[in-house]
């Protein structure tokens, strides 16, 4: 029974097929405009988690503070009034997990006949750890290696492929600033920061190396930056009230005097990031699927023609011993059939599209199953929900006006 | 088995219009025995084709007694209808009223859909009707291919197809021309042979001769209701 009623579908849409295809067309930009604008916006979503996870997670970053010189405010991080002696008190906060002091600044390296500049970082092994960093190939540097000072150095991915090429770069020397590097180790490869910087063409040296050799100058022991890790989500609060405390009481501030530091949250920044593209993608599903509403609306405008058309078919049916709900099954199944059929060919337009957006634009695209199942139980909703009100006026109809109906 | 197939008393039906209730049948009695060949005949507006709609269970009467096959048709409920529809009764009609889209094979097919029987028996039994009444060759062929006589035996086959006991005619030589029309009374005196009861609407005399008993109908009561000419003589002779 059920099979013959969806063969009799079949047949109807076979039997009208531009009205058939005109009124699948709603349905199969709706859910194509579904999938791709999903497709994009988990993309994006994927990218942002990933750099989130990249940064590492509960980061404090506390920047020394700006200096005034000759009237002009330089910008933050430039005064040096945050020292090695600051960041091993934060290390004794209550919810403190690692404390990272850095130096950094830009230099021009050279390996054989090859030069680049990179940046470079002077910092702990503590770094690598709450910036969850790995190494693919070599070894970290070491607490004794701090003390004393040695000239190793590890290599980001971007700087391997500018002055190195082919060449196995562990064991190597380089030269920066005119000064030898033994390359230690091979930084895992992390892609783009969240501002959109290369995160991978970066060299990461001892932090007394690089304040006696390469960025001296500054006041001895002085550093850029501390970057601090909390324990959890939960201590971040405490954590951040017990840094400015602490600082504050160090540098001998007074009650009301303007911080020689900032402290930034970098996961609250990324976390208001991800929340950015997760609302723009929600935004774009809900815009999508307004298409796919009017697709709904569509079919059923073609289906109450349909009834109106074949109004002496249901009178006939009925004379021969259809039931009201024989007569509503079937214009329903043509509905959903209608519907679901004009899903798939949307949902394969919708994946051609987020493919070729990937090709062309090198932008990610997710397409998840739960966004491939969302768009086919919308169709099949969409297909009873619209095609119902015609189905019951079919069925409603009555046999002997139907049966005289020309 | 009963011996009425159909057995109506008292039978009123009036349509409300803007200016009241519109009596359409008065007080018919009509019982008719299993086996018969019935002429139901008239002038337009007599009341005879909605004294058909009723008898086939598309109608309901305002008031009054139809019992069909044993069934009083006032008890049963609108699926109950439909199955009488289906099962007991097989329609044939003026304008052959059959599916332009689907082949023979399906539209004689067609009420084993709503009977629930598979596609295999279906086809089986819709193919031996097809033909029964001629029309073997043409089993995948559209109504639109064929001349009207033919579609008519189309007709005929779809009704006959689920074996019903009653077929109920209305008209069904209307758009024939005399000859095809003789054809298509000559198929319905068969059935009846086979045992079949037939109610058939007729305003044509020439028609109604074929048919055992005629049934006048004038301003929605019977007027008149006697045997044919010629079964008379037939029976009178024997």
């Amino acid at each position: 029974m059920f099979t013959a009623m969806l063969g009799e579908a079949w047949h109807a849409m076979g039997a009208n097929r531009l009205r058939t295809f005109l009124t699948m067309l709603g349905m199969v930009i709706g859910v194509g405009a579904v999938v791709l604008m999903m497709a994009v916006g988990q993309g994006a979503q994927y990218s942002v988690s990933q750099s989130i996870n990249a940064m590492g997670s509960n980061l404090f970053i506390v920047l020394s503070g700006s200096q005034t010189a000759g009237g002009a405010r330089t910008g933050g991080g430039n005064a040096s009034t945050l020292n090695v002696k600051d960041a091993d008190a934060i290390t004794e906060l209550d919810g403190v997990k690692g404390v990272a002091p850095l130096t950094m600044g830009n230099a021009q390296i050279v390996y054989g006949a090859n030069n680049w500049s990179t940046s470079i970082i002077g910092t702990t092994p503590a770094y690598l750890e709450v910036r969850s960093w790995n190494l693919t190939d070599g070894y970290a540097f070491s607490d004794s290696d701090i003390r004393s000072a040695t000239r190793v150095a590890l290599i980001g991915k971007t700087v391997i492929q500018n002055i190195f090429g082919d060449v196995d770069p562990i064991g190597k020397t380089i030269r920066i600033k005119q000064n030898p590097f033994v390359v230690m180790g091979v930084l895992e490869s992390k892609g783009q920061s969240l501002d959109g910087r290369d995160q991978d063409d970066t060299i990461i040296v001892p932090l007394t190396t690089a304040q006696r050799k390469l960025f001296g100058g500054q006041t001895p022991g002085s550093v850029r930056q501390v970057i601090v890790q909390a324990d959890s989500d939960k201590m971040m609060p405490i954590v951040e009230d017990g840094l400015n405390s602490l600082l504050r009481q160090r540098h001998n501030m007074r009650e009301g005097a303007e911080s020689d530091f900032t402290v930034r949250n970098l996961t609250a920044l990324a976390n208001s990031a991800a929340e950015t593209t997760r609302t723009m993608s929600m935004l774009l599903g809900a815009i999508a699927s307004v298409s796919l509403l009017v697709g709904g609306i569509g079919i059923m405008n073609i289906m109450l023609v349909s009834v109106t058309e074949r109004t002496r078919e249901i009178g006939i049916r009925m004379a021969i011993g259809a039931r009201e709900r024989d007569i509503l099954l079937q214009f329903l199944l043509e509905a959903i059939v209608i519907s679901i059929v004009g899903c798939l060919i949307g949902l394969f337009i919708g994946v051609g599209g987020a493919v070729l957006v990937n090709v062309l634009t090198d932008a990610a695209v997710v397409i998840s199953g739960q966004s491939v199942v969302l768009a086919f139980s919308v169709a099949a909703t969409v297909g009873v929900f619209f095609g119902f009100y015609p189905a019951r006026k079919a069925a409603r109809l009555n046999p002997i006006e139907a049966l005289r109906y020309q | 088995m009963a011996k009425n197939v159909i057995f109506i008393k008292d039978l009123y039906k009036h349509y409300e219009t803007a200016a009241g209730p519109f009596p359409v049948l008065k007080q018919v009695n009509l019982s008719i025995d299993s086996g018969d060949f019935v002429a139901i005949m008239g002038p337009s507006g007599s009341g005879k084709s909605t004294f058909m709609n009723i008898l086939g269970c598309l109608d309901k009467p305002s008031n009054g007694e139809y019992t069909l096959d044993g069934h009083k048709v006032s008890q049963l409920d609108d699926a109950a209808l439909a199955k009488v529809r289906n099962q007991t009764i097989g329609f044939v009609f003026q304008g052959f009223n059959l599916l332009a889209r689907s082949s023979l094979l399906d539209n004689v097919a067609l009420p084993l859909v709503y009977a629930g029987l598979d596609r295999a028996e279906r086809h089986a039994r819709a193919k031996i009707l097809l033909e029964k009444v001629g029309l073997g060759k043409y089993l995948n062929s559209r109504p639109n291919q064929i001349s009207g006589g033919q579609q008519q035996r189309v007709a005929i086959a779809r009704a006959l197809v689920n074996q019903p006991r009653l077929i109920l005619a209305d008209e069904p030589t209307g758009n024939l021309d005399s000859i095809t029309s003789e054809e298509i009374m000559g198929l319905f005196e068969e059935l009846n042979q086979d045992g079949i009861t037939i109610v058939l609407v007729t305003h044509e005399p020439d028609i109604a001769e074929h048919a055992r008993r005629q049934v006048r109908f004038l301003d929605g009561r019977i007027v008149e209701d006697s045997l044919s000419q010629n079964r008379k003589m037939i029976e009178e002779t024997v």
